[in-house]
């Protein structure tokens, strides 16, 4: 075990998957220059074939992705910032997540697209999108959002060697966090999630950096004698239900930490599925904490407040635990 | 505010290059203190490309430019208070502390946007080319872009539909060698941006970058046959920006090679000062501009620190023309 950061685990994960598969590998704007710290020293590894520099042309660069993959590459994109893919929508969503579908099984996309959620640091609206629900809605595209470098690791290594597209969304809250991660060949699942916490009140279902700030929130809870479970679903596409079912059948009590906005986000199609499936199970309303349906401002005195945060989370968990009060409006 | 060299158009230039210098040395010094949050992306370099292209501009016509935010509306004559104000934050920014560095756009000053996504301009510029010439006006539209931009596909689109409408657009390939890391060289195939005119059938232009009096002839011409219904004209300014991609950053990110001496040596502002001094302007009066502009920026600045901070409602305005409702569980915790 190594105490590393999540960028380190990026790092780690590409270099390892570079050396171990010919096929992988890397291209995005400036990342010969290792502008996020994921490649560092890559070009004297890999050599400048392996490692390139693109032009600004992401819908070119990412769809290329795709082209390259069908013929039997590996691509790993790095897309920088999750804000960028919007140009690139029409690559992502109407070749790379169809071809296999579209053209009965023939196609093969086995490629990654990297890029971070970029929030909170007065970036304003057009940089600080959190957009992996609006992927969730586009199938043929698996899912990572992880929320710790051991995680972050394990995962990005799984999501090379799927035969499927993944989005690899890397929450920028999370980069200089150091975590535990174990060397050596630590692959995790894709579709398989974790419990970051056990608890028995109530289930605290967290997205990404959501997981963090649930984590915090279930310590607060503990000091007024609430158990919180929290729930880290890791994988987005696919979504662990049973695992998050399984929780809120113990607890009966469901809150989801997404930092999307919050129509349509991850929290919402994770509270559809407890609704769902576990009905019976519940003893109060489940709750979203999310961003609320606003842009996000450069001004850091209202951007900071939109996120979800301990405050909220606890006072979500207050409500849930306390008499049969209904979510205001 | 200053009046000196608003009736002399030659003055007017270089008070306009001064007030960019002077306002970003500023910003960049209090941003390196903490007081400006978020990425300052500086025009440092640039003041030439910037102003001598809105020199040929009317107040009401058209500009959108770049996340490289600072120069084009003060060349383009925006007042300095609201700029500052939206670099700290302020509710009376000109965007009312919504944008900040990357989106300094002042629409009484007829801009349309800022915006931080590279090469998203271009459509929004031939659009609003298309929309003056459905309504009679005489207006035109010009574009900034960087050398980086022009490899997005929204860029091309823009220039396309454009020429083939015939509308009143101009579009200015601010090429200062670099995206970020990236050498020109290394994103952008051909030998010049404005080659690719040819393509589209349009006029393309070079033009020095660094020669103020040039871009402004360039572009001159280039609204001369917007105007009169000729359709756009393609220009690439050479240029350099001082800084790095963004200041401050702890580290840099752009490679100077042995050029870059060269290039600053050719500053913008020192050119277009001799000019002036060998066309008979007196020193003083140079001097007394420079003075005028540090006035200015200093009183922008008293102005941008005595504003109030955006109070927590207003993140909720300016997504739809109301307000939205705030969520009482997230209201409750501002
Ligand atoms: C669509 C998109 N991709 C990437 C970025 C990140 N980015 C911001 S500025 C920049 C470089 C732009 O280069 P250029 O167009 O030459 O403008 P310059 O910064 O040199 O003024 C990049 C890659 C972005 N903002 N938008
Ligand atoms: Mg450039």
């Amino acid at each position: 075990m190594a105490r590393i950061t999540f960028l380190e685990a990026i790092m780690q994960a590409q270099q390892e998957e570079m050396q171990r598969d010919d096929s992988v590998f890397i291209m995005g704007e400036d990342v010969r220059c290792n502008v996020f710290g994921t490649t560092t020293g890559f070009v004297d590894a890999f050599g400048a074939e392996r490692v390139r520099d693109t032009p600004i042309s992401e819908n070119g660069f990412i769809g290329a992705a795709g082209g390259a993959a069908m013929v039997g590459m590996r691509p790993i994109v790095d897309a920088t910032i999750s804000s960028f893919l919007f140009p690139a929508m029409d690559q992502i969503c109407s070749i790379i997540a169809k071809s296999r579908y579209i053209y009965g099984g023939q196609a093969r996309l086995p490629l990654v697209i990297r890029s971070c959620l970029f929030y909170g640091n007065s970036n304003a609206a057009q940089h600080s999108d959190r957009p992996y629900p609006m992927f969730m809605n586009m199938p043929g595209l698996k899912i990572i959002a992880p929320s710790c470098a051991s995680d972050m690791k394990g995962l990005l290594k799984a999501a090379v060697r799927s035969d499927d597209p993944v989005l690899s969304f890397e929450d920028s809250t999370c980069w200089m966090a150091k975590d535990e991660v174990p060397e050596g060949e630590h692959v995790i699942p894709l579709g398989k999630g974790d419990i970051k916490r056990e608890g028995t009140d109530i289930t605290i279902i967290g997205v990404a950096g959501g997981v963090n700030v649930a984590l915090k929130a279930a310590k607060a809870l503990e000091a007024e004698g609430i158990s919180a479970e929290v729930i880290d679903p890791r994988t987005l596409v696919p979504l662990d239900r049973e695992l998050i079912l399984q929780s809120v059948r113990k607890t009966g009590r469901a809150i989801c930490v997404d930092p999307a906005h919050m129509t349509c986000s991850a929290a919402s199609e994770i509270s559809a599925t407890i609704v769902e499936n576990a009905f019976d199970a519940l003893r109060a309303p489940v709750l979203r904490v999310t961003t609320p349906d606003t842009h996000l401002p450069f001004s850091p005195h209202i951007e900071k407040p939109l996120y979800p945060s301990v405050e909220r989370i606890v006072d979500a968990a207050r409500k849930v635990m306390g008499a049969k009060q209904t979510q205001p409006a | 505010m200053t009046t000196t060299g608003e009736n002399d158009p030659r003055l007017e230039k270089y008070r306009r290059m001064q007030r960019i210098r002077q306002f970003e040395a500023k910003a960049e010094k209090i941003h390196a203190d903490g007081e400006i949050p978020g990425a300052l992306h500086t025009y440092a370099g640039m003041e030439a490309s910037g102003v001598g292209a809105c020199m040929a501009l009317r107040d009401d016509d058209y500009m959108v430019g770049t996340h490289r935010s600072h120069g084009h509306p003060i060349a383009k004559g925006a007042k300095l208070r609201p700029l500052m104000a939206e670099l700290l934050g302020k509710k009376t920014g000109v965007c009312s502390g919504k944008g900040g560095s990357m989106h300094l756009s002042d629409f009484s000053m007829g801009s349309l946007g800022e915006t931080s996504i590279v090469g998203s301009g271009g459509p929004v510029a031939a659009g609003a080319a298309l929309g003056a010439k459905l309504q009679g006006l005489d207006r035109v539209a010009l574009c900034f872009f960087g050398d980086g931009a022009s490899s997005e596909g929204a860029i091309h689109e823009g220039m396309n539909l454009a020429a083939v409408w015939s509308l009143p657009a101009i579009f200015v390939c601010e090429n200062n060698r670099f995206g970020m890391s990236t050498p020109t060289s290394d994103a952008v195939a051909g030998e010049n941006v404005a080659d690719r005119a040819h393509g589209y059938g349009i006029p393309g232009v070079i033009v020095d970058g660094q020669d103020v009096d040039a871009v402004e002839a360039a572009v001159r011409e280039a609204v001369d046959r917007a105007r009169g219904g000729k359709g756009p004209t393609l220009i690439e300014t050479k240029t350099y920006r001082y800084g790095d991609h963004a200041v401050n950053m702890g580290r840099e990110l752009t490679p100077r090679g042995p050029e870059h001496d060269e290039w600053v040596k050719r500053d913008p502002i020192t050119i277009y000062r001799q000019r002036l001094i060998e066309a008979g302007v007196a020193e003083d009066d140079l001097d007394a501009i420079d003075k005028a502009v540090a006035d200015d920026v200093a009183d922008a600045l008293q102005f941008a620190r005595d504003s109030a901070y955006p109070v927590f409602e207003e993140a909720f305005d300016h997504v739809f023309v109301d307000r939205l409702p705030i969520p009482a569980e997230v209201q409750a915790h501002a």
